[in-house]
């Protein structure tokens, strides 16, 4: 019956596929020149105090890269998140001293708060189809300005010292650790896994990658899609209460560098803004170069507005790096 | 193909308005065991709002359809490919950055056993995997690796991953709309190959194609769209290319093909 029966033949691997996401691996290489260069400019940058500091500024960029990252993974953005943060700081940490409410209570209120924005974001992603660019432009300025309404403009203080808790360190060997640190740290580990291990995590690759075809499959491309804004809502909630523990006040001006420090750290860790393809730990490394350049910059004595202006030339890097391997891929 | 064999699935008298447009106009619709049956037609002549109604895209206003006889009502294509009908698209519907492997389990992934699956929820990659090589394999994909993502193969392998994923899952019937018309030549060859293999393992396949070479080629018998009906079936052993063309148009009416060109 067959006319021919070659079968349909696909290529040998090459050394190139077999290589891991060139994007996280250039986000290392990037990371150990920055080390290796600062190291030469100051004897105070390779001490492990001072990697622990870096640690410690790096945490609440490095959890909102967590909920950025996913969001990116679906092709999307999240402008809000910085502010969006801010306003969950300012909400937990007015209920626990206004209204004297307990502090693992007002901390929920918080996550709550941040997850109800995340829950506002994809309902108009996914229902009424706006561009994510736009919807989170929109509640980036809407949350900023609930923040400074709710706070009138003040800083919040006199927290309970449960709520500073995550701030504080441990030692191990000499070096101090924040306990916000590990919980950075396992929460990289846990999404690491559901993204790579898990149908759900795949299924935001897939969504990513081709929503169309992800929706004939069977998948309910909508649930995912809100489901990331919610969850990435959380996990801004997590980084206000880090915030809170590092700086031991309730700050409404908070997260104005953090916002597109975030998205710098996710494009720098190899996650594409076209979607669907990434790994979460690299964004994890990004938040380290950054938090690495500000560091280093500032043991230089350089004035701070050159680290803003190299993030704004690293992100654009990496952007660019990110189009031009795809160029070849596709 | 004789007249006895069993009727795998069937439409009776479907109708779909869009507004003031009919599309379908009282269609009927038969696909028989273990057969390619092309279905061709002009722009505007229902078989993608036919092909729509089959695979659960739309809900027709009026008529029926049976599967295996019994009664069904679709109601997205997700009903459609639990019934055991699977659908390829032509746009090549995969994600790219993703392995074949995890194509072809998109949707209906396999997990572990015992704690890591259940309270994990952890994914069975390696059970995945060897059974993406034996499907693959039966339907004579070469496969290299099937952990290679898939923007690393051409269109026409794409394709062929995209249709041995239907074919893989299918219970009872492989819709395919247009399957070749983004390939070269060699590569609609390569996919042409594999949709009569995946009829040879029994599985009846509907074919939309523009293409004639290709639906003469494969096709067992061919449904002629046109004007919202079924202008005739075809048997594409005794009717020639340009006639076939002509009756598409309207140019040979029904009553003038002559009888041995009719499939029955």
């Amino acid at each position: 019956m067959n006319t021919t029966s070659t079968p349909a033949m696909l290529p040998p691997l090459t050394w190139k596929e077999k290589l891991p996401s060139i994007g996280t691996l250039g986000t290392l290489i990037a990371l150990l020149l920055a080390c290796l260069f600062f190291a030469t400019q100051s004897d105070r940058f390779l001490t492990s105090e001072n990697f622990s500091l870096v640690l410690q500024q790096v945490m609440v960029v490095g959890v909102i890269a967590i909920g950025q990252t996913l969001i990116i993974l679906t092709a999307g953005i999240d402008l809000s998140c910085g502010m969006v943060m801010a306003l969950g700081g300012i909400v937990m940490t007015k209920l626990a001293v206004e209204l004297g409410l307990p502090a693992p209570l007002a901390i929920l209120c918080g996550i709550g708060v941040t997850a109800a924005f995340g829950l506002v974001n994809g309902l108009l992603v996914t229902k009424i189809k706006l561009p994510p660019f736009i919807v989170t432009l929109g509640t980036l300025n809407i949350a900023f300005a609930i923040t400074q309404l709710y706070s009138n403009a003040q800083t919040v203080t006199d927290l309970p010292p449960a709520m500073t808790w995550l701030g504080s360190t441990f030692r191990i060997g000499g070096t101090s650790v924040a306990y916000g640190v590990v919980l950075m740290l396992l929460m990289y580990l846990g999404m690491w896994f559901w993204l790579r291990e898990t149908a759900a995590g795949r299924h935001v690759y897939a969504v990513g990658n081709n929503p169309e075809a992800t929706r004939l499959t069977g998948i309910a491309t909508e649930r995912v899609l809100l489901g990331v804004y919610v969850l990435a809502g959380v996990f801004y909630g997590v980084a206000a209460l880090l915030s809170v523990a590092r700086t031991g006040v309730g700050d409404p001006n908070a997260g104005q560098t953090e916002n597109l420090d975030a998205i710098t750290a996710v494009v720098l860790g190899g996650t594409s803004l076209f979607g669907g393809r990434g790994v979460i730990l690299g964004s994890l490394i990004g938040a380290v170069i950054v938090g690495v350049l500000r560091n280093g910059l500032t043991l230089m004595g350089t004035p701070s507005v050159y680290q803003v202006l190299i993030t704004g030339i690293l992100v654009i890097l990496a952007v660019a790096i990110d189009q031009l391997s795809r160029k070849g891929g596709r | 193909m004789s007249t006895n064999q069993k009727l795998v699935m069937q439409a009776k008298g479907l109708v779909k308005r869009y507004g003031h447009v009919t599309a379908l106009d009282g269609t009927d619709f038969e696909l028989r065991a273990g057969e390619i049956l092309a279905v061709i037609g002009d722009n505007g002549a229902g078989k993608s709002s036919l092909i729509k109604a089959l695979s659960g895209a739309t809900i027709p206003d009026e008529g029926e359809i049976l599967l295996d006889g019994k009664l069904i009502n679709f109601r997205s294509p997700i009903d459609a490919r639990r019934a055991g009908i699977e659908t390829v698209y032509q746009d090549l519907a995969v994600a790219a950055a993703m392995s074949i492997s995890e194509n072809l389990f998109l949707g209906r992934e396999l997990r572990r056993l015992g704690f890591l699956g259940n309270w994990l929820r952890m994914l069975d990659k390696k059970k995945m995997l060897q059974e993406s090589i034996a499907r693959m394999q039966e339907l004579k994909v070469g496969i290299r690796s099937m952990t290679q993502p898939v923007e690393t193969l051409s269109g026409g392998q794409r394709q062929c991953v995209a249709v041995g994923r239907a074919a893989a899952f299918a219970q009872h019937v492989v819709i395919m709309d247009e399957p070749t018309a983004a390939l070269g030549v060699k590569e609609g060859n390569m996919v042409l190959d594999l949709i009569r293999r995946v009829r040879d393992r029994g599985l009846p396949v509907v074919l939309i194609s523009h293409n004639m070479p290709h639906v003469f080629e494969v096709a067992d018998r061919i449904h002629v769209a046109r004007l919202g009906k079924r202008a005739a079936v075809l048997n594409p052993k005794k009717i020639s290319m340009s006639d076939t063309v002509a009756v598409m148009t309207g140019a040979m009416p029904a009553d003038k093909i002559p009888a041995e060109c009719l499939a029955h």
